[in-house]
């Protein structure tokens, strides 16, 4: 079963058309990378399959259950209940990290599994604590957010979507906000999720890490989607856009 | 006048004084709060309805609210003010104009909250009230300590303004001290009260700042 279905996705802010009837899926323990340049809709996608943009046409599916769809020109949602259960499905990880800077790290992932998830807190303590170690922060429990790196950030911030075990990942350009060497680290982490074969959409500038971890290509220009398929078959296309996006990379 | 008996007289004052000062402060902050949803409220009758009363609240002197506040029922609908009810005017007149003020202080800090933190919870599954109760308010109170500091300096002072009223609060002792014994000192007992009370101010809401210090 496909456990994201975004289907016949459009989304326009003011007269300015963003996505333009995109269709995608994602099948369990698949990694699906979005490449494409600036402004292309790749983000906007990911927000509305989050929910936190309204769609503007389409519907989204996950497990085979409508999170969103069309009723006349309004987006529509479950009730609360389902709803907050469809929530629990999705995990995202931002570019600007948004930690919770009052809260230790300790308690920005755990906060939400015990007072939002209701769940036992002796277990969600232990699986916080291996969680981040498995981020290399094992030392970092009781620090602020303003006391790390941009790097141990966005791994924190993994670590607490992870916390809340979702089926699917979303990445929102997670090392744009990075310098070479710390984006190497968190790139590392979601390689070791990778591994772990849980389900992820990745939109990133990092070529070559999209490349060698995806599945799944999607490469998008202009709110459509140019080109879809194994890494291998995206990155050699002889398609005209691709071509042209991919050579600006080059020279850079 | 021994200058112990006026010393005595001034205290009781005081403690008026401070009474004023406590109860405005406890009612206020949070007429305050809700005063501020309903000025950023998305129906805009109500938050036009709130943007106006903020406006006439600031616009006006305290002095006169408060005369209004307490000859208001008497004039409009011939109502007994006696007794208790001159106290009463005046906390009421007192919190309804601070909660005006607070409520700015409370957009100020509400509306400088970046839009990550509410998607961040969004996403992890926070409802609208958790949202504001665990991770904005926390944010917003630390960044919004140095505005309320300022105005809880203000209303030290401000509760002189309650002579207006013949309330027997510090000042009003002062003044009367001051006309019967022909003598500037009641005043320079006063000031030196005053000063003090918002030294101790200053000393607690910099403690409270510090504890909030340990982020950013």
């Amino acid at each position: 079963m496909n456990l994201l279905e975004m289907n016949h996705i459009r989304k326009t802010f003011d007269d300015l058309e963003v996505i333009k009837d995109i269709s995608l899926s994602v099948k369990e323990g698949e990694i699906l990378s979005i490449i494409g340049p600036s402004g292309s809709g790749k983000s906007t996608l990911l927000r509305c399959a989050t929910m936190l943009e309204e769609i503007d046409g389409g519907e989204i599916l996950y497990m085979g259950e409508r999170a969103a769809w069309m009723e006349g020109k309004k987006a529509c949602h479950p009730g609360k209940a389902q709803m907050k259960r469809l929530q629990e499905y999705f995990g995202l990880v931002f570019q600007s990290f948004n930690l919770f800077p009052h809260y230790s790290v300790m308690k920005n992932l755990t906060d939400a599994p015990i007072n939002i998830q209701k769940r036992n807190k002796e277990e969600v303590y232990r699986e916080a604590r291996e969680l981040l170690a498995k981020m290399g922060l094992e030392d970092k429990e009781d620090a602020y957010p303003c006391q790390l790196s941009g790097g141990q950030c966005q791994r924190v911030a993994i670590a607490r979507a992870l916390a809340l075990n979702p089926k699917i990942m979303f990445f929102d350009e997670p090392t744009s906000a990075l310098d070479p060497e710390l984006t190497g680290e968190v790139l590392k982490v979601i390689r070791s999720l990778a591994d772990l074969h849980i389900t992820m959409v990745i939109v990133t500038h990092e070529m070559s890490f999209a490349r060698e971890i995806s599945d799944r290509v999607i490469f998008m220009d202009k709110g459509v989607v140019a080109l879809e398929g194994t890494p291998e078959e995206v990155f050699t296309s002889s398609h005209n856009r691709m071509q042209e996006f991919l050579g600006k990379f080059r020279q850079h | 006048m021994e200058f112990s008996v006026m010393l005595g007289q001034l205290a009781e004052g005081m403690v008026k004084s401070i009474g004023i000062f406590a109860l405005t402060l406890l009612f206020s902050l949070p007429l305050g709060l809700l005063v501020s949803f309903g000025r950023m409220a998305k129906n805009r009758v109500i938050s036009t309805v709130f943007k106006i009363y903020i406006s006439i609240m600031r616009g006006t002197p305290l002095m006169l609210q408060l005369l209004v506040v307490f000859y208001g029922p008497f004039y409009l609908f011939g109502a007994n003010i006696g007794g208790m009810y001159r106290f009463i005017a005046i906390i009421l007149g007192f919190s309804l104009n601070y909660a005006a003020y607070f409520a700015e202080i409370y957009r100020s800090g509400i509306e400088s909250m970046p839009r990550g933190q509410y998607e961040a919870a969004k996403v992890l599954g926070y409802n609208g009230r958790q949202t504001f109760l665990k991770i904005i308010l926390p944010q917003v109170i630390k960044r919004i300590l140095p505005a309320v500091t300022n105005e809880v300096i203000t209303l030290v002072k401000d509760t002189s303004l309650a002579f207006a009223l013949a309330y027997m609060e510090m000042f009003t002792v002062a003044k009367q001290i001051a006309a019967a014994n022909t003598t500037f000192m009641p005043f320079v007992v006063a000031g030196v009260f005053y000063y003090v009370f918002n030294l101790l101010v200053a000393v607690v809401m910099e403690a409270i700042e510090k504890k909030l210090n340990y982020y950013h």
